[in-house]
């Protein structure tokens, strides 16, 4: 089965291993002056394998919202259409979109469901960030496996560089930043994250391969094109040779 | 006068289709033409809440006069029926003719076995890569289908309308052009329709995956003048 997730085999019966496994990737949302950026890594793996290059973690649930998932890929890329179904069904039936509150329910409603799959070893663990009509602004959530829904003011992270990646961004992130900055600070919690957890990807410069990102702003939900994350990334990673001692 | 014992079939369903039909013609109707981008459906329709025209996929619409209630209740029976298939399948499985003969099978049973038939006339339309592939289908109440070209119309007085819509239509109308030729056939020759009695949505080719937009405030109004 190929998992996003790169996490050890834990022994049989081991059920609180089973329901707090850290699942390998690394996806990170923040806030910033006129919305969210999400982004995600390219990495899947099986046991200590790399499985997939290109894998995208980052998706559109509709025009005002997005997902970025962890946890097994099948069950995840599954849930993620599941989701975007709902969204759009609802929207026909009833003439317009749900709320910002409502889409992040439904969603922890269905990894509530997955419960028993999660407990197989199975887990999805995704964070939905979307901009709020309503509030106008952007918005964070975060779950854990069992459906549980937390929003979050600054950053929302998941997998298993997320306990990294979640450090970078707070000695990084502000309130109202703009949209470079923001992004900025996401391609760098991203990197650092690959650079301590072999179950994250991080840029690959030789064949062109960025993680994921977008923004969900009042005009919608956009991707940030590759040539954008390869300038960002040229700057990031001129500082990091900056600071390394020669070997 | 005592209740016949003997009610011939053929009575039976032209009572049937005569209700039906009253029903149908005390509401207001509506008019679906094809334009240069795609298809274009006008209604008149005071409220701008209580929708006759919706989006039911991503190049399908659909349209319906007669009782409200009852055409609602297609709709949603419609929207269901494409995001089920979509998704078991693919999103280019769900096509407007299947989707057709679906309405025809169900308005066709209730016609004949319920107590009473759906005052309801049904319009499924769909747009294709280019304009040879755009389809109307147009259901009665009693579940037969017509596969419309062109333009075709709802509700109300249908035959007049449908002469006022033939002198009004013209291959690769603009959009602009196309929703007064549409406003004008609705309204006749004894009445004007502002932008609000109408209600307008187009399958445009050029609007994306979702091909479904309504078109209304001040959009509506600037095409309008």
């Amino acid at each position: 089965m190929r998992r996003i997730s790169g996490a050890p085999q834990v022994p049989e019966g081991d059920v609180a291993h089973k329901l707090n496994p850290p699942h390998g990737t690394t996806c990170v949302a923040v806030r910033f002056d006129n919305g969210v950026v999400i982004a995600g890594d390219r990495r899947a793996t099986s046991g200590n394998l790399i499985s997939h290059r290109t894998i995208e973690k980052v998706f559109e649930a509709d025009r005002h919202s997005a997902v970025a998932i962890a946890g097994a890929a099948g069950p995840a890329i599954e849930m993620v259409k599941l989701f975007q179904l709902q969204l759009e069904h609802y929207e026909k039936v009833e003439g317009r979109a749900l709320s910002l509150n409502g889409k992040a329910n439904q969603l922890g409603g269905m990894i509530r469901q997955h419960l028993p799959m999660a407990m197989k070893g199975m887990a999805v663990v995704p964070i939905f960030a979307g901009y709020d009509l309503r509030e106008e602004s952007g918005r964070l959530f975060q779950y854990d496996v069992t459906g549980g829904r937390y929003e979050e003011r600054e950053y929302a992270v998941t997998g298993s560089g997320s306990l990294h990646a979640g450090t970078v961004i707070k000695m990084q992130w502000r309130p109202g930043q703009s949209r470079e900055e923001a992004i900025n600070v996401v391609l760098s919690s991203l990197f650092e994250a690959a650079d301590e957890d072999s179950a994250t990807g991080g840029p690959d410069l030789i064949r062109g391969i960025f993680p994921i990102v977008a923004t969900v702003t009042a005009d919608g939900f956009t991707h940030v094109e590759d040539d954008e994350l390869a300038g960002m990334y040229e700057t990031i990673i001129a500082d990091l040779k900056a600071r390394e001692v020669p070997a | 006068m005592t209740t016949p014992f003997y009610v011939s079939p053929e009575q039976v369903m032209k009572d049937r289709a005569d209700y039906a039909r009253k029903g149908i013609a005390r509401g207001r109707s509506l008019v679906a033409l094809e334009y240069d981008d795609g298809i274009v459906i006008v209604a008149e329709n005071p409220s701008n809440t209580l929708h006759k025209v919706s989006e039911i996929y991503d190049r399908i619409a659909f349209a319906g006069v007669g009782r409200y209630n009852e055409f609602d209740q297609l709709r949603i029976a419609g929207i269901r029926h494409a995001d089920m298939k979509g998704f078991s399948y693919s999103r280019e499985d769900v096509e407007a003719r299947s989707l057709a003969n679906q309405y025809a099978q169900s308005l066709g049973q209730i016609f004949t076995n319920e107590m009473k038939p759906m005052e309801v006339e049904i319009l499924v339309a769909e747009i294709g890569d280019d304009d040879t592939d755009d389809q109307m289908f147009h259901i009665l109440y009693d579940g037969t289908v017509n596969d419309e070209q062109e333009f075709t119309v709802l509700g109300g007085d249908a035959s007049a309308l449908a002469e006022r819509m033939e002198s009004a239509y013209s291959e690769n109308l603009t959009l602009p052009k196309a929703i007064k030729a549409a406003q004008g056939a609705l309204a006749g020759d004894d009445r004007t329709l502002e932008a609000d009695d109408l209600e307008v949505a187009v399958l445009g080719r050029s609007n994306g995956r979702r091909t479904f937009k309504r078109i209304e405030g001040d959009d509506l109004l600037g095409l309008l003048s």
